[in-house]
């Protein structure tokens, strides 16, 4: 039992810090997000020089099999810095997905981890909550018809993959396939919308197009599950250092912002919020460690696990963020500080692959 | 980082799989499970059943006839035992005074009070609160003033749990005044029964016999009893403060028993055929308190994470602490809300049959009321941390 990193997952860290601290400066942050696609290009070269991109996806996909933990060192400096690319879902998510896929799979992968490409899933639909099994999307043969409701951070991906029905009715588990669609695919309508945190999603319609299979046919939702399960722990580090950053800023404000002639911090009613802020964000570094080293664990044991990381890390986040401006006052409320950035950053990953009260149900039923 | 247990760390485990193997009486169930302390003779019983395994106290080194454990072997212990639906040791002898004498007491004092704590054939209590002295302890007024060989000691204790059975006593007193207050504050041990002792049963709010009040008027104390120096007795509760995450860490392993007994409970009582536990409500209720509770116990084992390197934890076991109560305060109002209208079935009258539960899952919804009081309260540890971690 041991909860420290190793020397290589620290330097990791550190060069997500040093790069954060030198390209997500919170003084610069505005200025950032009104930069255009070009900026994001650049931005996604520099990580694949710093092998960022493909330290996630495994070795025989042309990556360097990085584990979950090492996913999660780097995860959380982009926490830490709000730092805005598409890294998760492009090379913790759609790598898992690709894995095993056959050579169209590993042609995207390897195009992933060299920087050349970004993918994103496309996995939910409108009438289906969150459940990765209801597919209404039908395949027939490759042809793909049906629509895809919300695809994290697919706004500028070049590729998606795409769960879709060769058997089964809407909700069974078997009968699920995926399905590998480029951007410019025949048929393929892409809405594209910003969320507040700055990540740019999507919302597919797809009319007859045509997609190249990958992976074994009908048997997918494991794959999808486990997938997404890796995807959620990365997003459980960056929400753990999104809040352990609110709650630092929060913290220095105390010792320096004064009022009534006094530093705010010596008021015992500011004191006790901080206090339960910084609990938060124990309890979900320690829930994030929980629900990460049990990524390998068998299939149930994993679905609870990280179901209650996802579930308790959400709570200690919204609360840590919205406690974070209520502490800072007025100017917590405006744009120019980064409080707010992290609140809006922790509203959006509890949305991400299912809410609260969607982990909380797939605890009870994962039992 | 892993969560894994080397080869000796799995063989300890079996070891102690096997020895918790039907050694728990099926009667203690439920108390255990609504958190509640099990009669002094139960826990006499407990005590020495472990203490006839070796295993008497598993935060001791040996050399004072403790387990010398490691961290992970006090967690596996303390998980094994939660598992087999044993009841946390009575902690008063083991976790408090007893640490102190160790480190602080004489050779005389640890050659005759550390046995009979291993054993439970003394039965120790506490006497640090008064009625002006709670949260603010070094408000205490208790005093003693050395005569000849013995101290003679004049004042009143409160929330003296457990003193209508306790064989001795420690007490927090005052030697001298001093411009701090802290300081002129000595230890003194003490048998209980001794002229000049008066033990008054504070009726508590669960109609459980659990606290007291002990007036002490003219008591007289061997000086040979003090602890440490004179006047020095207010520091050596720092070396609880070191040891507090590794207890506080047991009480979080203890709290997945009470997710046993709600869940029991909601899968007993059905409503129109549908066992509560599976309402939506409740289910999505029981599955938050549940994962906090694992939430707790994730922060638990970076604590034992910690004090195996022997990284300091900081304030990390005030915030155990603080969690721990919140959370076993939440999981009995849950009980309860399981039990539906008969959770208010508290006591049968006449030849009424008592109703399952009952009174243990009422209690212990009572006695969770006084677990962020205790040992520093709520408020309290919030200050600590704020202090400690924060320095605000």
């Amino acid at each position: 039992m041991n909860f420290d990193y190793s020397d290589e997952q620290i330097m990791l860290r550190d060069s997500v810090d040093r790069y954060g601290a030198e390209q997500w400066a919170a003084a610069n942050r505005l200025k950032m997000l009104e930069e255009g696609p070009e900026a994001a290009v650049r931005r996604w070269a520099q990580m694949a020089e710093m092998g960022w991109l493909m330290l996630p996806i495994g070795e025989d996909q042309g990556g360097l099999g990085g584990s979950a933990v090492d996913v999660m060192a780097i995860a959380e400096g982009f926490g830490r810095h709000l730092i805005l690319d598409p890294w998760v879902t492009s090379c913790v998510l759609v790598p898992a997905l690709l894995r095993g896929g056959g050579d169209a799979a590993g042609d995207v992968a390897a195009a992933i981890a060299a920087g050349e490409a970004r993918a994103a899933a496309a996995l939910i639909e409108s009438d289906g909550g969150y459940d990765l099994a209801h597919v209404a999307t039908r395949a027939d043969g490759n042809i793909l018809s049906g629509a895809k409701l919300h695809v994290e951070d697919g706004a500028d991906a070049d590729w998606f993959v795409v769960s879709a029905r060769t058997g089964g009715s809407v909700d069974e588990d078997g009968g699920i396939s995926l399905f590998l669609v480029p951007r410019g695919a025949e048929g393929l309508e892409i809405s594209r919308y910003r969320a507040l945190d700055h990540h740019r999603h999507a919302r597919l319609t797809l009319n007859g197009v045509r997609g190249v299979p990958i992976g074994q046919a009908d048997a997918a939702l494991p794959v999808i599950e486990a997938g997404v399960d890796r995807a959620i722990c990365a997003h459980l580090a960056e929400a753990t250092g999104s809040m352990e950053t609110a709650a630092a800023v929060t913290l220095e404000y105390l010792k320096t912002r004064k009022q009534f002639g006094v530093a705010i911090g010596t008021f015992q009613a500011l004191q006790h919020k901080m206090v339960d802020m910084t609990i938060a964000c124990e309890e979900a570094r320690a829930m994030t460690y929980h629900a990460t080293l049990h990524l390998g664990a068998a299939p149930a044991e994993r679905r609870r696990a990280v179901a209650a990381g996802k579930t308790r890390v959400a709570d200690c986040g919204v609360h840590v963020g919205q406690d974070a401006i209520q502490l800072h006052g007025g100017v917590g409320f405006s744009d120019e500080l980064i409080v707010s950035h992290h609140f809006k950053r922790q509203l959006m990953i509890d949305q991400a692959h299912g809410p609260r009260a969607h982990h909380r149900a797939r605890f009870s039923a994962a039992r | 980082m892993n969560l894994d247990f080397d080869a000796s760390d799995l063989a300890f485990r079996d070891e102690v799989r096997e020895f918790f193997h039907d050694a728990i009486p099926a009667t203690w169930r439920l108390r255990v499970q609504a958190g509640l302390r099990l009669d002094p003779p139960e826990l006499v019983r407990y005590q020495k059943l472990l203490y006839d395994r070796g295993w008497a106290a598993p935060t001791w080194p040996v050399e004072y006839g403790g387990t010398g454990w490691t961290p992970t072997q006090q967690y596996i212990f303390w998980t094994e035992a939660a598992d087999a639906g044993a009841p946390p040791q009575f902690h008063q002898g083991l976790e408090l005074i007893g640490p102190i004498i160790f480190t602080y007491g004489t050779a005389e004092q640890k050659a005759r009070y550390l046995p009979g704590i291993l054993t439970c054939d003394d039965w120790w209590c506490q006497g640090y609160s008064e009625p002006g002295a709670g949260s603010d302890l070094a408000a205490l007024r208790t005093r003693a003033e050395r005569d000849g060989d013995d101290y003679v000691v004049n004042g009143q204790k409160m929330w003296t749990s457990y003193a209508q059975v306790a064989s001795h006593v420690f007490l927090l007193v005052r030697t001298s005044v001093e411009p701090k207050r802290q300081q002129g504050i000595s230890l003194l041990l003490a048998e209980m029964g001794r002229p000049g002792m008066r033990v008054q049963k504070i009726p508590t709010m669960d109609e459980k016999y659990h606290t007291n009040e002990l007036f002490l008027d003219d008591v007289r104390v061997p000086a040979a009893n003090l602890v440490g120096e004179e006047g020095k007795g207010w520091g050596y509760g720092k070396v609880l403060l070191d040891r507090e995450r590794m207890v506080t860490a047991s009480t979080a392993i203890f709290l997945m028993q009470t997710v046993r007994g709600i869940r029991d409970a909601a899968r007993r009582r059905t409503v129109r055929g549908v066992p509560v536990a599976e309402t939506p409500d409740f289910a999505a209720a029981l599955a938050q308190f549940e994962i906090e509770v694992i939430a707790l116990q994730a922060m638990v084992l970076r604590l034992m994470a910690d004090a195996a390197s022997g990284a300091d934890s900081g304030p990390r076991g005030s915030m155990v602490k603080l969690r721990w109560s919140a959370l076993y305060q939440r999981g009995m109002l849950l009980w309860l809300e399981a039990l539906g209208p008969e959770m208010t079935h508290f006591r049968p009258e006449g030849a009424a049959d008592p109703v399952l539960d009952m009174p243990y899952a009422m209690q212990g919804m009572l006695y969770s009321r006084v677990t962020s009081i205790y040992g520093g309260s709520s408020e309290i540890q919030h200050d600590i941390i704020a202090r400690r971690a924060l320095g605000l």
